[in-house]
């Protein structure tokens, strides 16, 4: 058991990384934006990845079988941990890679140095299916998100309960996803150890749990693992970079994605579909990134395809080829290590019909007993060995097929490698550009902000002074109304006075009064205050007009507080009128066409 | 599931409830100035004393709602809008509640000449942020018809403005005799009342901003 379970790792360390990094295909956006908490949905995916695997798990495994059967425990466990050394190598070096294809390349690579034939049917169904899963994924998402779209925008209701529905559904589409990323997906962590690990079938009573179901439950459990341990930060990081979609958009996403990988591992369907007397669906392990790649890009398509990045397809392309490739030679020289040196058993040849070509002691034999010997032994033995030459597989594979691969696939990584260089040094060069260029508007936007606060501060003082010069004006002019109002009162009273000592008394309070009104220390203070407050201005102001008087210049400044002719005769103890000659005085000085408001021109100026 | 849409329903409640108090508070004022205006001094202290504890309603609700939409994680994309946008809502509150203040605590002197002009800015003023509610509903319901419910605000508010000119004007041109000091004291009640609309088109401007937001 301990030995099985040893030779297991390696499938369940893949079981643990599709469970790291898938489960964010299903669930990435909901959490990732905080519509749905992670615990909640790595229960839920835990749950039903392993109810998909278990429950409809066997459909794809089947067809993997078919490509490869590989029959033994060392072979599975060196097939397995070649698919998952190449995901991890290739994710290193942020090359793309699916464990699917990883996993076909890994029993192809088997194949080959078990000298076991390839079908290449199967093999050419399963690549259609590569192909097909993200171009399936963009249609249904297209058709789904029209229909959401449709139903959102002409259905009435509250935009909270429109969100509790959408979140709602994320957990329902996520646990159809997980069961069909679980049904699908562990013919990649389980598959290749299905023929060899042979466990006695568990009876509960009401149900029988066979030797392969128990096997795709531990790769469940593998995954699930995955999924609690490490997909939380996976999951963030999608939600918030990689797919920046809308939840609604988000649960389109992720319904299509697990349409297509339940399309792909179910049965039921298969058998139903060819029922009504059309071709099985082929029941073969797909990818869900590019399923989910696919389904945005069909999104994108939807909205009008401006943008799409379409060099994303051209990685996908580059997936499909470089990661077989890279997954079948690990697996070859791997298979190659294990079985010389530590002696294990990786499968041996599996013939189903009997030789068809005999060597050269039968056909001696059968020469002899026919009487029909015509060719001399020599003769025999050269045309045994071309024959044997021509036939050999292996030489073939040598020869050819495996320097072919190693060829086109060190052009292909070297001119990746090559592009992904030049791109990194693009990327440096421009992030150092941005970096530069955020510093400088950053520290521009500071300069305008301080600028801007400085300004505020400055015009706050100057409404303020302003004010405090309106109101001190305003007190020295009703002051000074209040007085002028009683001298016109006394003189009015001094008229009917015939009393000459009160007639004398009334005179002496009316010339106080006029004193008052000629010396007043209030009006001193509010000059003063004006002059000090019109400093830099009436300076300014002299600079130009080199002929203004003191008189103007006062003028000037209690213009600029926006007061009346009326309000500034009283500041300044002369009548309205003779404010109005100054007025005209100045316009003559300052040269302001009668066309102007003088107020307007001072305020301005 | 029933859970989670029951608090909801809660929320959706709560958002309605404070809508409803903030367009109580607006007639209000409205009311209030009329009563002011009219000089009917006990209707308008009623007024006064109304507000304020509406006032009080609207910030509670304001801050329940607040509670409800973070610790629930409600509309995690769109929540820090919804908020903004319910502060401006609030801010109309304020505003009402301080501008009838203003009234019961300057007693500012309204010339018999100017009343029907003071009369008619609150109108329109007041008439611009009611108009603006209905859209307010509509957002939370069908974001993409509030656009063309927001005409109605932006035409008050230009007329608003329009009238509160016409008052200054009348004020600094054509009424020597009121004193300046009264005359800026008016001037700041006439901005007082024209920023009750100003207020009400900050929140129509946010609110197709966010309807565009909400149908991309």
């Amino acid at each position: 058991m301990i030995t099985t379970l040893l030779y297991l790792s390696s499938g369940l360390f893949l079981g643990w990384s599709l469970g790291a990094n898938d489960a964010a295909n299903v669930f990435g956006t909901a959490v990732g934006s905080g519509m749905i908490k992670f615990k909640k949905a790595a229960i839920i995916a835990s749950i039903f990845v392993i109810l998909g695997a278990v429950v409809q798990g066997s459909g794809a495994t089947e067809t993997l079988g078919k490509l490869g059967s590989v029959s033994t425990l060392a072979a599975a466990f060196t097939v397995a941990l070649s698919a998952a050394l190449s995901v991890y190598w290739m994710t290193r070096m942020k090359l793309p890679v699916s464990t699917s294809q990883a996993i076909v390349g890994a029993i192809i690579g088997w194949n080959f140095y078990t000298n076991n034939p390839t079908d290449t049917g199967i093999l050419i169904k399963i690549v259609t299916t590569w192909f097909a899963g993200p171009v399936l994924g963009a249609i249904f998402a297209v058709i789904l998100f029209f229909m959401v779209k449709s139903i959102l925008n002409n259905i009435s209701f509250h935009i909270l309960y429109r969100d509790a529905f959408i979140r709602s559904s994320l957990l329902i589409v996520g646990a159809f996803g997980a069961y069909s990323l679980g049904a699908n997906n562990i013919a990649n962590v389980m598959g290749v150890f299905t023929t060899a690990v042979k466990l006695p079938v568990i009876n509960l009573g009401f149900i029988e749990i066979n030797s392969t179901q128990q096997l795709f439950f531990i790769g469940g459990l593998a995954i699930a693992a995955g999924i609690i341990t490490y997909s939380q930060h996976v999951m963030k990081t999608v939600g918030k970079t990689l797919m920046p979609l809308s939840p609604e958009a988000a649960m389109v996403v992720v319904l299509s994605q697990a349409i297509v990988l339940f399309i792909f591992s179910s049965k039921a369907l298969s058998e139903a579909v060819q029922s009504v007397g059309l071709p099985p669906i082929p029941l073969v392990p797909v990818s869900s990134t590019q399923v989910v790649i696919g389904s945005i890009i069909g999104i994108g398509l939807y909205k009008g395809g401006k943008e799409i990045r379409y060099k994303i397809l051209g990685s996908i392309s580059l997936g499909w080829i470089s990661t077989p490739v890279v997954a079948g030679l690990l697996s070859f020289f791997m298979l190659f290590f294990v079985n010389n040196v530590f002696k294990q058993d990786v499968g041996k040849e599996i013939t189903t019909n009997p030789p068809v070509n005999k060597t050269f002691k039968d056909r001696f034999e059968q020469d002899v007993s026919n009487d029909t010997l015509l060719l001399t032994s020599y003769d025999y033995l050269k045309e045994d060995i071309a024959q044997e030459k021509e036939n050999s597989p292996l030489n073939l594979i040598f020869l050819i097929v495996i320097p072919g691969i190693i060829v086109s696939f060190s052009i292909l990584c070297y001119l990746y490698v090559k592009q992904k260089k030049k791109s990194v040094i693009l990327n440096d060069k421009l992030k150092k550009i941005t970096e530069e260029y955020e510093l400088k508007v950053e520290s521009f936007k500071n300069k305008i902000k301080d600028l801007e606060n400085q300004e505020t501060e400055l015009d706050k003082e100057l409404k303020f002074r302003q004010n405090e010069m309106v109101t001190m004006a305003m007190s020295i002019i009703q002051k000074n109304e209040f007085l002028n109002d009683l001298k016109k009162e006394i003189s009015k009273i001094r008229t009917t006075v015939d009393d000459l000592d009160t007639r004398d008394k009334l005179n002496k309070l009316s010339l106080m009064i006029s004193q008052n009104l000629a010396l007043d220390h209030e009006r001193e203070k509010f000059r003063m205050h004006l002059d000090e407050q019109n400093s830099k201005f009436l300076r300014r102001l002299s600079e130009k007009y080199p002929n203004l008087t003191d008189n103007d210049k006062r003028l000037i400044a209690l213009l600029r507080l926006n007061l009346s002719s009326k309000e500034i005769a009283s500041l300044l103890n002369i009548s309205p009128k003779s404010v109005e000659m100054n007025r005209y005085r100045l316009r003559k000085k300052l040269k302001v066409s009668p066309k102007v408001n003088l107020t307007d021109f001072i305020r301005k100026f | 599931m029933p859970f989670l849409f029951k608090n909801v329903k809660e929320l959706i409640f709560d958002i309605e409830q404070f809508i409803d108090t903030v367009e109580q508070g607006v007639l209000l004022f409205r009311e209030g100035v009329i009563n002011y205006l009219n000089n009917e001094t006990q209707s308008f202290e009623e007024k006064v004393g109304q507000i304020a504890r509406l006032e009080a309603t609207a910030d509670k609700l304001q801050r329940k709602i607040d509670d409800g939409f973070y610790r629930r994680s409600i509309l995690p994309q769109n929540a820090g809008d919804i908020e903004t946008m319910l502060d401006r809502i609030d801010e109309i509150m304020d505003i009402s509640k301080d501008n009838l203040y203003q009234f019961a605590d300057e007693k500012p002197f309204i010339p018999e000449s100017l009343l029907q002009d003071f009369l008619r800015v609150t109108h329109i003023s007041v008439e611009s942020a009611l108009s603006v509610f209905p859209a307010i509903r509509v957002f939370f319901r069908e974001p993409l018809k509030v656009k063309e419910m927001l005409t109605k605000v932006y035409f008050y508010e230009k007329e608003a403005d329009k009238v509160a000119r016409s008052i200054k004007r009348k004020l600094f041109h054509d009424m020597d005799d009121l004193k300046l000091s009264q005359k800026i004291h008016l001037r700041y009640f006439t901005l007082h009342i024209e920023t009750i609309s100003d207020k009400a088109e900050i929140l129509a401007d946010m609110l197709s901003i966010m309807a565009l937001k909400m149908s991309i």
